[in-house]
């Protein structure tokens, strides 16, 4: 009794075959193109105005379609790439240090824990830096130096300085450059924008992607949008986990929508935990708030020797302090990926060397690189992040360690894409986060951003071309609007008329904890099959005892968490069911039964090099799409 | 500690609102204000109650969504965002008066969520640099000076928050238009539309209602990202040289 059963394997990606380097190339040559004229006569949905959905939505607009674009806030700057700080990588080899498009290429597979298709990889290390151009020509403000070059600085799992930025706050301005370039096109009335409305589900006609059934949050109304392509750019579910570094609003409900039509949803248990997070204070904690992977570059990282050891941070002479991650990693250091840097310093948390309350937490001290390169070139490196420690610790990290702890941060896993990034279902594409794509089993820092800008200013607006250039459409079928329409309708009437007792947050914090518990950072079969049984149990909890105040043809807050709740709900019980079939350890997925004799992460690469593509039923089946590495041979992943 | 929240409750756009005090006990100093009214909201929703609205999402201080005016002030006694302030700058037993962002500009959604729409459609004028997806020259083609760089990011650091605009007496979005003008107006990228962008972004920010500028100086008090006061004599050296360059 496994819960699922295997089906047939994915036999193709898409990826034309050949030499890595001419394989996007050759995609896009022989990729149909629509007549310049006739794109006008095209509606393409896009869903989500973050880094991948922005930049989608004003390059299709750009080439002359006709886009509506929905967000859920109030405006599409707010997406959640706004808050991400570090970094975006590009192969330009400004350096002179040996970077190359191969090298990034094969840090982002290696850093991926071999769990990535390697076509991907290579175009997106291909296109990283015409990203790079793109975004200084809008006027992205990147750090530079003296002489008005471009600065770089490193991140961690490569040993080059390829990672531009805009001091801590590089997501949010690429994000604003990617909402400027389509405020232009809003103004040119090429994009038509719907603010606070949120996709509730797909409509899917003679086996397409045609449009969506969407709620206006303001006024409730529930209204249908048709086109003839989908494009989801709705970003990670890490919320499953409750306390994380995502906004409160982001969530799975627009993948997981799509799943249920039929999407195949890949890889769900691969959640990067991130090791700079600032550790919680208390109960009330709504959510994570992550400091800079950058901080990595010059901070160092240690608990006291002894356990339990209870002295302040300054009374712990030098000899008394293990910086540990330079003790076991000793040519990458701090710097290490970080899924490695998190385990860690679980590790050394859980055999008791942990500081601060709970004593989960390890140091992040800057008192060397204060001391080696003065206080105001710390400040001008990390002065916005040090404000934002010091806000919500009251504490002042340039006179005492920073206190960090990992946390939820990203998910790779998500909807499966070929390598047009097209979905399952024809029509329909998925893009930046909410797609599985790129990263592999692990995210290494500053490929995020880099993900969502490549995959939507250069490589959707092509496939969606070419999918559109090579399929004739006919009209959509009333009854098929109908249908999805009235079971919308009839999800919103079933959670008002619940009446129960607990709100959608109870229930969401409840879920989060058992997640964390059991597929968090480590995961046993033990505790996954205990979550099996726990979350379908709360579930039905959840739809026998959720209150939902209020009305749904109004602006009503708790129905929109409520109903992305329900989603997560089911959401979590295929992470689950992911997390114990893969029977190895890999990236962020650790699984104890399977390790080396050193406590690191043991890949089966005889059994599980591939990824898991989940059909949604009553019982999932997985579908394996087998890797093939050809260029980065797999070895056990070495930071030493 | 103990806090009385006085939280102004409106309905819908044409409802008539009005402050509802809410005594909220068993809270810790070292809760962000939102989370403050999370705990209320909770014991509102439990009691049958309907919850507050506000807006909020990344609780970072960075997306720009939360915003209200507390004690009178825009995002409260400190100067960062709502989600940014924690209740340890209050003291046990303080009542707290919670209200929306108000302005001509920002009509009332629901409780404390007003409609800052009208910000977007100011950089749809013309706040962007026409630069279509694929026809950029290499990065170093062109390089910008240090000291303009960090000055347009001192700019481009605005979160389109609102706090400028309700701090304002007159109910003013110049410094929100001003940061954006200054950002683009110091690099070389976008500068043949230096002129049009200013005159165009000036027009769309009267159309909207808001008011105008008589350099007081409360939107600067007020913004949590520390955009300063020159950017507006920025703005009104650009507009001026723009009126006289005749490009519309």
């Amino acid at each position: 009794m496994d819960g699922y059963r295997v089906g047939d394997p994915i036999a193709d990606t898409k990826a034309p075959a050949g030499p890595l380097e001419n394989r996007w190339d050759e995609r896009k040559f022989a990729a149909k193109l629509v007549n310049p004229a006739n794109r006008r006569r095209h509606r393409v949905i896009v869903v989500g105005t973050g880094l991948a959905g922005g930049s989608a939505g004003a390059t299709l607009a750009e080439q002359g379609y006709h886009v509506v674009q929905f967000c859920f806030q109030d405006s599409p700057r707010r997406a959640h790439s706004v808050a991400a700080q570090g970094g975006i990588n590009a192969a330009k080899n400004y350096r002179n240090d040996g970077d190359s498009v191969y090298r990034l290429f094969h840090d982002t597979v290696k850093g991926g824990d071999f769990r990535a298709r390697e076509s991907n990889v290579y175009r997106l290390a291909q296109v990283s830096a015409q990203i790079i151009d793109q975004a200084v020509a809008q006027g992205v403000p990147f750090a530079r130096e003296y002489g008005g070059l471009l600065d770089t600085r490193s991140f961690g799992g490569v040993q080059v300085q390829r990672t531009f930025y805009a001091r801590g706050q590089t997501g949010q301005q690429l994000l604003i450059g990617a909402y400027q370039a389509l405020s232009r096109q809003i103004d040119a009335g090429t994009v038509e924008l719907h603010a606070r409305t949120e996709m509730l589900d797909l409509i899917v006609a003679d086996g397409r992607a045609r449009g969506i059934v969407a709620r206006d949050l303001v006024t409730g109304e529930i209204t249908t949008h048709l086109a003839d392509a989908v494009v989801l750019a709705t970003g990670g579910y890490g919320n499953v986990f409750y306390l994380s570094t995502n906004a409160k609003g982001s969530n799975a409900t627009a993948i997981w929508r799509a799943h249920k039509r039929g999407a195949y949803f890949a890889n769900p248990c691969f959640t990067q935990i991130h090791p700079t997070c600032i550790p919680r204070s208390g109960e009330h904690q709504s959510k994570l708030t992550l400091m800079s992977e950058s901080l990595r570059n010059d901070g160092r990282i240690w608990v006291p020797k002894r356990s339990g050891d209870t002295r302040s941070s300054g009374e712990i002479p030098e000899d008394e302090r293990d910086y540990y991650l330079e003790r076991l990693y000793p040519s990458f250091g701090n710097l290490v990926p970080r899924d490695i840097a998190s385990r860690a310093a679980k590790n050394v948390c859980d055999a008791g060397f942990g500081v601060g309350p709970g004593g989960l937490g390890v140091y992040l001290d800057f008192a060397d690189a204060i001391a080696r390169l003065g206080r105001p070139a710390v400040e001008a490196r990390y002065g916005n992040l040090f404000d934002m420690y010091q806000r919500i610790t009251a504490e002042d990290p340039y006179a005492v360690p920073m206190r960090i702890y990992p946390a939820i941060h990203y998910t790779m896993g998500g909807l499966w894409v070929d390598y047009d990034l097209q979905s399952t279902i024809p029509g329909l594409f998925v893009i930046g986060e909410a797609n599985f794509s790129d990263h592999g089993a692990n995210r290494l820092g500053a490929s995020a951003l880099m993900q969502g800008l490549a995959d939507g200013y250069f490589v959707l607006p092509a496939t969606v071309n070419d999918y559109l250039g090579s399929t004739r459409l006919g009209d959509v079928p009333d009854a098929d609007i109908r249908q999805v329409e009235t079971e919308v309708r009839e999800r919103i009437s079933r959670l008002l008329a619940v009446r129960g007792t607990r709100s959608a947050d109870s229930f969401h914090r409840e879920l989060g904890l058992l997640m964390w518990d059991h597929c968090g950072m480590s995961r046993t079969r033990e505790g996954l099959r205990k979550a099996l049984d726990r979350v379908p149990e709360l579930r039905a909890e959840f739809w026998r005892d959720v209150r939902v105040p209020g009305g749904g043809a109004e602006f009503n807050q708790e129905l929109e968490k409520a109903n992305r709740v329900a989603d997560f709900l089911e959401l979590a019980e295929l992470m689950l069911l992911d997390a114990l079939a893969r029977e190895e350890s890999c990236g962020g997925h650790f699984r104890e039964e399977h390790q080396t004799a050193e406590g690191e992460a043991l890949r089966d690469d005889e059994n599980f090099a591939f990824v898991a593509a989940w059909e949604y039923g009553a019982e999932p089946v997985l579908h394996r799409e087998n890797l093939v590495f050809e260029h980065v041979h797999p070895t056990q992943r070495s930071y030493t | 500690m103990k806090l009385t929240v006085r939280v102004w409750r409106q309905a819908g756009p044409a409802a008539e609102g009005r402050l509802v005090a809410y005594p909220v006990d068993g809270i810790s100093p070292d809760m962000s204000f939102l989370e403050m009214l999370d705990v209320l909201n909770q014991r509102l929703i439990e009691a049958g109650d309907e919850p507050v609205a506000f807006d909020h999402d990344c609780r970072e201080g960075i997306c720009g969504s939360c915003g209200v005016v507390i004690n009178g002030q825009a995002h409260g006694p400190e100067r960062t965002t709502a989600c940014q302030l924690h209740l340890r700058s209050f003291a046990d037993g303080d009542v707290i008066d919670v209200e929306p962002w108000r302005a001509k500009g920002f009509p009332v959604v629901k409780d404390l969520v007003v409609d800052r729409s009208a910000l977007d459609r100011i950089v749809q004028a013309g706040g962007y640099v026409s630069a279509p997806t694929g026809s950029a020259p290499d990065a170093h083609a062109t390089p910008v000076p240090k000291p303009d760089a960090d000055l347009a990011f001192d700019n481009a650091t605005c979160i389109g928050c609102g706090a400028c605009v309700a701090a304002c007496p007159n109910g003013s979005a110049t410094l929100f238009t001003a940061a954006k003008v200054t950002h683009l107006s110091l690099l070389p990228q976008g500068a043949p539309e230096r002129a049009s962008r200013v005159l165009d972004m000036v027009d769309a920010m009267d159309a909207e209602g808001f008011g105008g500028c008589t350099n007081t100086g409360e939107c600067v008090a007020s913004c949590p990202k520390g955009i300063p006061f020159t950017s507006i004599a920025t703005l009104n050296r650009e507009y001026l040289a723009a009126t006289r360059s005749g490009r519309r």
